[in-house]
């Protein structure tokens, strides 16, 4: 393998300008196979969701599973995307050992959804992404390298299928090339996928794990040099496996291309793979001897001619989309545009809003998620999401704060202990004696122990200087282990000592 | 001259993944251009305008309810198989790309 | 009379009434076969102890008081490109030698359910491709009027065992003639339902937009009551049609033409490359016909003649996209796996030992005509033609109820005539190949003789679509009257075997 060079990032930018386009499948997270009615569970044991369909066996037919069209079209009108009026599937053929069939049933000049867009706001400003199209196909089996190095194709001695995967219904989601976003390029192109993934969340059509490849993206990069008119050659970066690696693919095939421009060499159109472990790619199947596909209307499949009152209706009955959604919630919740664009990087908008739909206040519930639970995720590595804590959860928390019954302090260390797996807030309370010490028996006994042990500050309230109570009521909450309700034990102390403020 | 090259005609068993040998290349080449001479002949019917009919009869939106049915067992499924591991088709090395 | 002679129909009563048994019956039939099939070798696959369990089980199932169709019992010879359960599946290739599927076709569990009983699984032409079961990877065929001559094909096994009275009925598919072809020059009757009217589910593909599996039978009643035993919607055919079978039987039972409007295909009687035995033959029925009632126009169907280039370019098209699935990696046969081939390797050279020439020729051809330049001048091209096709069938049904020509221009041709040379064999497929492009329904019945050779001329009815009725209804009337000149059945007229 050759080593190639990169130009720093800056100044590749400075130089050339970026054009991107992306594609992206996304496996719909239909019950069923596309064209069989085998079940699509991730993780099955090999081979155990196949039937002669989704096999290929001799003699085997497809038949479209409704589903998939209405998912189909329901993303395309989120994406503002026309809906044909009539069109068909058609075979893409090459020979493959993971493509039962030897051809995919695809859609080629007849796509179910084409010509929309999709806006991002990126650093305040709008960008808008043209959609070309909106296909429907179907995904391949997933083979195992044997031999060789580490699972690795190159080198194997043989390979291993499963089938499992074949046949679930992917939707290619397909950009026009994006000019003009410089040095952003990278960052469009996460925010692109990501605006996307939470699309597809929002219509409940896929349940987009890029782990587990159910979402999954190629990033086509080329370079024009700055002041010029023609675009550059392109390449096309597969297994692009999370929205980190969509950002660190195009910044890392901007500055490869720039480096090799800047030496007066040329890009080949070629396919090239990604490595997440190095955030590099190395070069694939050149594009320049071009596959001939073959393609062809599947005869084995009817049209699709989707009614278009059914159009409309779906239409109509779209969830709130995810952009318009957070308009809304920033207003609702009174928040800049800065304190939601960090919510909306952190993932954290719907817990926030599942928060305070179970009853937190907005600041409260935000609070929570951007700071201690953000925290606690960042530490673990995990999601905010994948906590293991509910919004009710989190609501709950809130409430006993703004009841008096627990503090910030304390509220943390029930988090912790919901996060521990103790059980709810309410138990965690319990089984940890958590409340807030506010019984004024208790506190006195407290009280007389931190006024003998800190007599001078004592005598420094007395004398007037109030200020001093402070180093007192942190007594308390030291004696209690922070449990004392310290506006209280101020309170107390002040009476205590005959001084009033 | 034939309609159709030896090396068009070893193009396409490439394409079409079939190893032939150099005196089958010579004998296709032959037939295979004999025959397609013989059906270009659709070129003189069908006017520009005729749409073309890639299936018999004009049906459309034939779905199935997304439902699940019984698979095969992976017994079944591999009973055929030339070569089996691990409940799963075992296959000679596969060129060309990383999936 | 022997039970090999009788029709299905009379089986199937002579069992529901207990006169005889559907195990008499399948031994009957069974020993007929290991009588005539070193001779006549219609079949790839017979495996007496299933065929009699499956008999056992029908009389079981009557015994039990079960109301079963009029067929339970009545024997079947099955074309092996048709899933079974129980039998090997081989599309006569080498390519699928000792496949057990793992599920039915759907033709063939209706076969069940309807209590019929498999024989076996005949031979063909590899996956359906050819005109006379020459192409076979196992052996020949030999036609019963003739064994110098071949069936027809691609379904000749299916056509030369109820030919030679080793069964009543037997099933095919007809992608181009696949069907009526072997059925015309065997002297028996053989349909080609409207194209989803009966489903693929299950049949090994050939073409996609143009297989459709029919029925083989003695008379036009028997392949009415097998036709309706098997067809009907199949919702794991996306291509089948979602409406009542068309009422065969009676069509079949009923058999008046009078006041029938019949159209004579001008192109294909003209008589250009026919074989003047078979142009008198079938001048005579279209008169016949005249007299029974019918009245016979003309009707022009110009770019007919373009159906066979047509079908030449649609067919391999869709073949070589169907047959990529054989690939050594999943079913089916390995070659060259020494463990450092690899899989794109030995994908060709499995393919290259495992195809026919046939097969391979059609394969590359399709490849052609899809490949990225040719595709517009080719598969588009002949796309087009469908349409022109479609409308001239259209324009025709709107002046005739049903179109006649002769079923193919030729008598059966002596076997090894025509393998090497693409082109004549293809000509076979001339007459039939429109039906095909537009779905049509279609039937072929014996018309008698041809002089020069004294071998059986058919006489195609097509129909429009979902119109299979009219086809069994003139196909009845032709039938009576023939048979009632002859003296009974064309069948009696050829050679003991």
């Amino acid at each position: 393998m050759t080593v190639e060079t990169a130009m720093p990032y800056d100044e590749a930018i400075e130089r050339f300008e970026p054009v991107l386009g992306l594609e992206t499948h996304v496996e719909l997270g239909t019950e069923s196979k596309m064209f069989c009615g085998c079940k699509t569970t991730f993780g099955a044991p090999p081979n155990s969701q196949v039937c002669p369909t989704c096999l290929a066996l001799p003699g085997s037919l497809p038949v479209a599973n409704a589903k998939a069209i209405e998912s189909t079209i329901r993303i395309g009108l989120a994406l503002n995307c026309s809906i044909a009026e009539w069109c068909r599937f058609a075979r893409k053929n090459y020979f493959y050992p993971d493509m039962p069939k030897n051809y995919q049933i695809s859609q080629y000049d007849e796509p179910l959804c084409f010509d929309g867009y999709l806006d991002l706001e990126i650093d305040g400003e709008t960008v808008r992404i043209e959609i070309e199209r909106v296909h429907l196909e179907e995904d391949t089996g997933k083979s195992t390298h044997m031999g060789g190095s580490a699972g690795r194709i190159h080198g194997a001695d043989y390979s291993i299928v499963d089938y499992n995967r074949a046949g679930i219904p992917l939707v290619e989601i397909v950009t026009k090339p994006i000019p003009g976003t410089g040095k952003l390029a990278p960052e469009v192109a996460k925010a692109y996928v990501t605006e996307l993934r939470e699309i597809m969340r929002t219509l409940g059509v896929s349940d987009v794990r890029m782990e587990e490849g159910s979402l999954r993206c190629d990033v086509n990069v080329s370079l024009m040099p700055r002041g010029g008119s023609e675009w550059g050659t392109r390449t096309e970066t597969k297994n692009v496996n999370s929205l980190r690696s969509v950002e660190r693919a195009v910044r890392g095939e901007i500055e490869r291309q720039a480096a090799i421009l800047a030496a007066g060499g040329r890009i080949v159109q070629e396919t090239r793979h990604f490595h997440e472990d190095t955030g590099t790619t190395t070069s694939g199947r050149s594009k320049e001897e071009a596959q001939d596909y073959r393609y062809f209307p599947e005869p084995d499949l009817v049209p699709i001619a989707p009614d278009p009152a059914w159009v409309e209706e779906l239409k109509a009955t779209l969830p709130e989309l995810p952009s318009v959604k957070r308009k809304r919630l920033q207003a609702e919740w009174g928040l800049s545009d800065l304190d939601m664009q960090a919510m909306h990087n952190a993932d954290a908008i719907d817990l926030v809003e599942a928060t305070v739909t179970a009853g937190a206040p907005p600041a409260d519930a935000r609070k929570w998620w951007m700071g201690e639970l953000a925290r606690r995720a960042n530490e673990s590595g995990r999601a905010l999401a994948d906590l293991p804590i509910t919004p009710r959860q989190v609501a709950r928390v809130t409430e006993l704060v703004a009841s008096g019954e627990l503090n910030d302090k304390l509220a943390r260390e029930v988090l912790e202990g919901v996060l521990a797996g103790e059980g709810t807030p309410d138990e965690v309370v319990d089984k940890r004696g958590l409340k807030i010490v506010s019984d004024d028996g208790e506190l006195a006994a407290m009280i007389d122990e931190v006024l003998a042990k800190n007599a001078d500050a004592a005598d420094k309230v007395r004398s007037g200087k109030i200020a001093a109570v402070g180093a007192l009521v942190g007594g308390v909450m030291k004696a209690s282990r922070g449990k004392a309700d310290a506006a209280r034990a101020r309170q107390l102390i002040l009476e205590k000592l005959g001084v009033s403020e | 001259m034939s309609a159709i090259t030896r090396d068009e005609v070893a193009h396409l068993a490439r394409l079409s993944r079939l190893a032939l040998t150099d005196e089958e290349l010579d004998h296709y080449a032959t037939q295979l251009g004999d025959i397609i001479e013989s059906v270009a002949k659709v070129a003189e019917v069908a006017a520009e305008d005729v749409p073309p009919s890639s299936h018999a009869l004009p049906l459309t939106n034939v779905f199935r309810p997304d439902e699940v049915r019984q698979s095969l067992t992976p017994e079944q499924a591999l009973s055929g198989a030339p070569a089996v591991e691990d409940d799963r088709f075992r296959v000679p090395r596969i060129l060309g790309e990383e999936e | 009379m022997s039970l090999i002679r009788k029709t299905a129909a009379e089986l199937g009563a002579m069992i529901a009434a207990r006169e005889v048994s559907a195990t008499e019956v399948a031994e009957a039939h069974l020993d007929r076969m290991a009588e005539v099939e070193p001779q006549v070798q219609a079949f790839l696959h017979v495996d007496r102890e299933t065929t009699l369990e499956q008999a056992a089980a029908v009389d079981a199932r009557l015994r039990a008081g079960e109301q079963l169709g009029p067929l339970a019992g009545v024997p079947v010879a099955h074309k092996d490109l048709f899933t079974t359960r129980d039998m090997p599946t081989t599309a006569a290739s080498k390519m699928l030698e000792g496949w057990r599927p793992p599920y039915d076709a759907t033709v063939t569990r209706r076969l069940r359910e309807a209590g019929l009983v498999i024989l076996g699984k005949t031979n063909m032409d590899e996956f359906a491709m050819g005109s006379s079961t020459e192409n076979s990877a196992y052996h020949v065929t030999r036609n019963p009027w003739d064994l110098t001559r071949v069936p027809g094909g691609s379904s000749g096994g299916s056509s030369a065992s109820v030919a030679a009275y080793e069964a009543p009925l037997a099933t095919g598919t007809d992608t181009g003639g696949s069907i009526r072809q072997p059925a015309a020059v065997t002297g028996i009757v053989g349909v080609k339902p409207t194209y989803g009217g009966s489903s693929r589910y299950g049949v090994i593909a050939f073409a996609s937009s143009l297989d459709t599996p029919g029925p083989f039978a003695r008379n036009v009643l028997d392949a009415a009551l097998l036709h309706e035993a098997f067809s009907g919607h199949d919702p794991m055919d996306s291509t089948s049609i979602d409406a009542p079978v068309p009422s065969v039987v009676e069509a079949a039972r009923n058999g008046d033409v009078a006041g029938m409007r019949i159209g004579v295909i001008k192109e294909f009687s003209a008589g250009e490359g026919a074989q003047p035995g078979v142009l008198a033959r079938f001048n005579e029925t279209v008169q016949l016909l005249e007299s029974l009632g019918a009245k016979v126009v003309e009707v022009s169907c110009p770019s007919f003649e373009t159906a066979l280039p047509a079908y030449y370019l649609i067919a391999p098209s869709e073949c070589s996209s169907n047959l990529a699935r054989f690939d050594a990696m999943r079913y089916g046969l390995r070659v060259g796996d020494d463990g450092t081939r690899s899989a794109e390797e030995v994908m060709a050279l499995t393919r290259a030992a495992g195809f026919g020439p046939e097969v391979k020729r059609r394969i590359m051809l399709g490849t052609y005509a899809l490949s990225s330049g040719y595709y517009d001048a080719y598969y588009g091209q002949a796309q087009k033609v469908r349409t022109v096709i479609a409308r001239e069938f259209e324009a025709a049904f709107h002046q005739v109820d049903v179109l006649v020509s002769p079923t193919t221009p030729t008598t059966a041709f002596p076997i090894g005539e025509r393998v090497d040379d693409p082109m004549a064999m293809y000509l076979a497929d001339l007459y039939t190949v429109p039906a095909n492009m537009t779905g049509n329904a279609a039937i072929s019945v014996p018309c008698g003789l041809a002089d020069e050779d004294g071998m059986p001329v058919g006489l195609q009815i097509m129909a429009p679509v979902l119109g299979d009725d009219r086809c069994y209804r003139v196909g009845a009337a032709v039938e009576r009257a023939l048979e009632s000149r002859w003296g009974g059945s064309l069948l009696a007229k050829a050679p003991a075997l």
